[in-house]
């Protein structure tokens, strides 16, 4: 997994709450077996003025050139602010995929759903929950400020704003290590696999009919 | 001891290993695996060159893509063809207790067939790559949905890294009306909670309304818990699920059945056991319920009318209405019963069992669907399903009143096979999201029980199903 540390990223804003994985990443595109290419697919049926389909050129469609990540100013974001229960809906982990491959590094939103919220960290894509009065100040600063960044320092938890206000967020200290650090979960639970063999070898004597 | 939740339970009998800040590891009894959210996650052992953990967890089908007519000419498209096809790869490279692929008897939705074939058992931990497998709770059962990475690490590990969550009780007390069923109850939890007022809940769905309803109507609330924002719904063991379980082809038999049988009566939540939240709801006063909008909590009773933006104070909800509005093509006001649909769906996960059929052929019997509804589609949730509602005759029942009979599968829920919505179609549907696009890009949905789908069907538009002439 990509490391996360610092990050200096300009910021778009999808100002709508309950923005759901089928509209991150519809479902025409989970028929591919990879876990790349999911980026220009991103938010399909907003960002395109036409249906798409596993296979378009994207390159040649037409957008919309309403959707705010159609912007020019926009180009390049790297941090998405959100409203509340963004990531709500399916578990496909496409959407989180998608946000990564489309150059997002950090979500931005007062709530998320927890399905997608876990599997932000999976991948390396931070997602940070601030106040909502927080996060209505970064929608009204983005509006009026072309070239809007924000700094993320996750080690120290905070989101600094160009005028220098500084937001604290909480994280789990075992997940803020894990994304510090780059780490493969699979390996990190294999450590205890001495355990998981003696939980096993327990159950099977109390619940038999789990293990046939 | 101090009394405690079911939900503690199920949690405290499941934890291998605990970190300082609460993280644990949480072992996993029952996987289950479908063709879309896999094959990353098995070209990532592959990558690693690790082994899965323990073969016998993993039942798997292929139910997203699968074709609901025409089995004899296989899967017509391409990309769909090869994601089933790295499924039956897979499933031959790693192994799994039972897979039921394309074509097979016993081939199905996979939260359908998991309880079909007792491979769901009371106090397991159930996982699945899919967000609706909290239906899996109504067995007294802790089940969450998990993304592709985690589907890898429960392959690896049989461990999934999770903090406990809050636990909160969903109380539904009373007499469900006639003509209100499962469905009606738990779109009536989430226009009340909300879709988020759920997230970071275990839900336990408890009460007099829920202890009697069948376990299919159990599964029904279940399922759709994810939709209220919790990732698990749970029901308490009663006689209703020990009588369901027993029989199935991978429920325990003999002298193992009764030893898990005295286990599995323990799986409620003990007098005085304290939950976080608390919901009460008042059965009787339910009414039969449907969607309006482009989200699960936007739903209204039969007899209500679209709100208006305008006495909509919150600028983000007046925008959510407006939106919704827009994107729906209905007009502040509207009455639900003055809304036309133009196709129909009774399917998937939430609605697709047995009884489901039976409620909504009892409604379609001797009647017709309406000429404007170019479309009525009746998806069975398994192979076997199917069978049993042959062998009760619904098929025909249906067929006779105009609608469609078809082969198993997740179908018209999310479209990702041939069944969809055009741009601007509107549907009456058995399913779990109406979300944007969900049916098919441009397509608006109205989210309603089986019985009221097929009133919509017979009658045009909605209708109480209660007064169906």
């Amino acid at each position: 997994m990509e490391k996360f540390v610092q990050l200096h990223g300009l910021v778009a804003p999808l100002d709508r709450a309950n923005v759901d994985t089928d509209a991150i990443i519809p479902k025409q595109f989970l028929k591919s077996i990879k876990r790349s290419g999911f980026g220009p697919n991103l938010f399909d049926a907003w960002r395109y003025k036409n249906h798409g389909e596993p296979g378009m050129d994207n390159s040649t469609r037409p957008l919309n050139p309403d959707f705010v990540l159609n912007q020019p100013r926009y180009k390049g974001a790297q941090i998405l602010v959100a409203r509340e229960n963004f990531g709500c809906g399916s578990s496909r982990e496409h959407a989180p995929w998608a946000l990564m491959d489309f150059g997002f590094r950090a979500v931005i939103a007062p709530s998320y759903a927890d399905i997608f919220f876990n599997n932000c960290f999976k991948n390396g894509l931070l997602p940070i929950v601030l106040a909502a009065r927080e996060v209505d100040q970064l929608f009204a600063e983005v509006a009026v400020t072309p070239g809007y960044a924000l700094r993320i320092d996750l080690p120290a938890q905070t989101v600094t704003t160009p005028g220098r206000a500084s937001f604290k967020f909480a994280i789990d200290e075992f997940r803020k290590h894990c994304m510090v650090n780059g780490l493969d979960e699979i390996g990190l639970t294999l450590r205890h696999a001495d355990k998981i063999r003696a939980y096993e070898a327990q159950r099977q004597v109390r619940e038999p009919w789990v293990f046939t | 001891m101090s009394a405690l939740t079911l939900y503690d339970k199920l949690w405290n009998a499941h934890v291998v290993h605990e970190e300082a800040d609460g993280t644990a590891l949480i072992y996993i009894d029952r996987h289950l695996v479908h063709e879309v959210t896999s094959p990353q996650a098995y070209e990532g052992l592959r990558l690693a060159g690790r082994k899965q953990w323990r073969v016998e967890s993993v039942v798997a089908t292929a139910d997203h893509n699968t074709p609901t007519k025409d089995w004899d000419k296989g899967i017509a498209d391409p990309i769909s063809r090869t994601q089933v096809e790295t499924l039956d790869a897979n499933m031959k490279a790693f192994g799994a207790k039972a897979y039921f692929p394309f074509l097979d008897k016993r081939q199905g939705i996979v939260h359908v067939i998991g309880p079909e074939q007792g491979a769901t058992l009371p106090g397991m931990t159930v996982v699945c790559g899919d967000s609706h497998t909290s239906t899996h709770g109504a067995f007294a059962a802790l089940a969450v949905g998990i993304g592709t990475s985690e589907v890898e690490h429960v392959l690896a590990t049989q461990c999934l890294v999770q903090k406990k969550a809050k636990a909160m009780l969903v109380k539904v007390d009373g007499a469900l009306p006639a003509g209100c069923t499962a469905k009606d109850i738990v779109l009536a939890v989430i226009g009340k909670i909300g879709t988020a007022g759920g997230t970071g809940y275990a839900i336990e769905f408890g009460g007099s309304a829920m202890r009697a309803l069948s376990m299919e109507g159990r599964m029904t609330v279940c399922n759709m818990a994810i939709e209220a924002g919790a990732r698990a719904g749970m029901v308490a063991v009663d006689e209703v699920t020990v009588n369901y379980v027993k029989g199935r082809p991978f429920a325990p038999q003999g002298a193992v059945w009764e030893q898990a049988v005295g286990y599995w009566r323990t799986l409620v939540s003990d007098a005085g056991a304290k939950f976080d939240r608390v919901v009460e709801l008042d059965a009787a006063q339910i009414k039969p319920q449907v969607t309006w909008g482009t989200s699960p909590e936007m739903v209204l009773p039969v007899d209500g009318r679209v709100p208006d933006p305008d006495k909509e104070k919150d600028a983000t909800k007046r925008d959510a209405i407006e939106r919704a509005l827009t994107y729906m093509g209905l007009q502040p006001n509207t009455a639900i019963k003055d809304i036309r649909i133009d196709k129909v769906f009774i399917g998937s996960c939430t609605n697709s069992r047995i009884e489901d059929l039976r409620a909504a052929a009892s409604v379609a019997k001797g009647r017709r669907v309406a000429a404007n509804v170019k479309l009525a589609l009746v998806v069975p949730g398994s192979g076997l399903v199917k069978r049993q509602a042959e062998q009760e005759g619904l098929d025909k029942v249906f067929t006779a009143a105009g609608f469609e009979w078809r082969e198993p599968g997740c179908s018209m829920c999310l479209a990702m096979n041939d069944d969809k919505l055009e741009p601007g179609e509107r549907c009456a549907s058995t399913s779990n999201r109406n979300f944007e696009g969900r049916q098919g890009t441009g397509g608006r949905t109205h989210l309603v029980s089986p019985a009221m789908a097929a009133a919509a069907a017979i009658a045009g538009h909605f209708v109480d199903v209660r007064e169906l002439r």
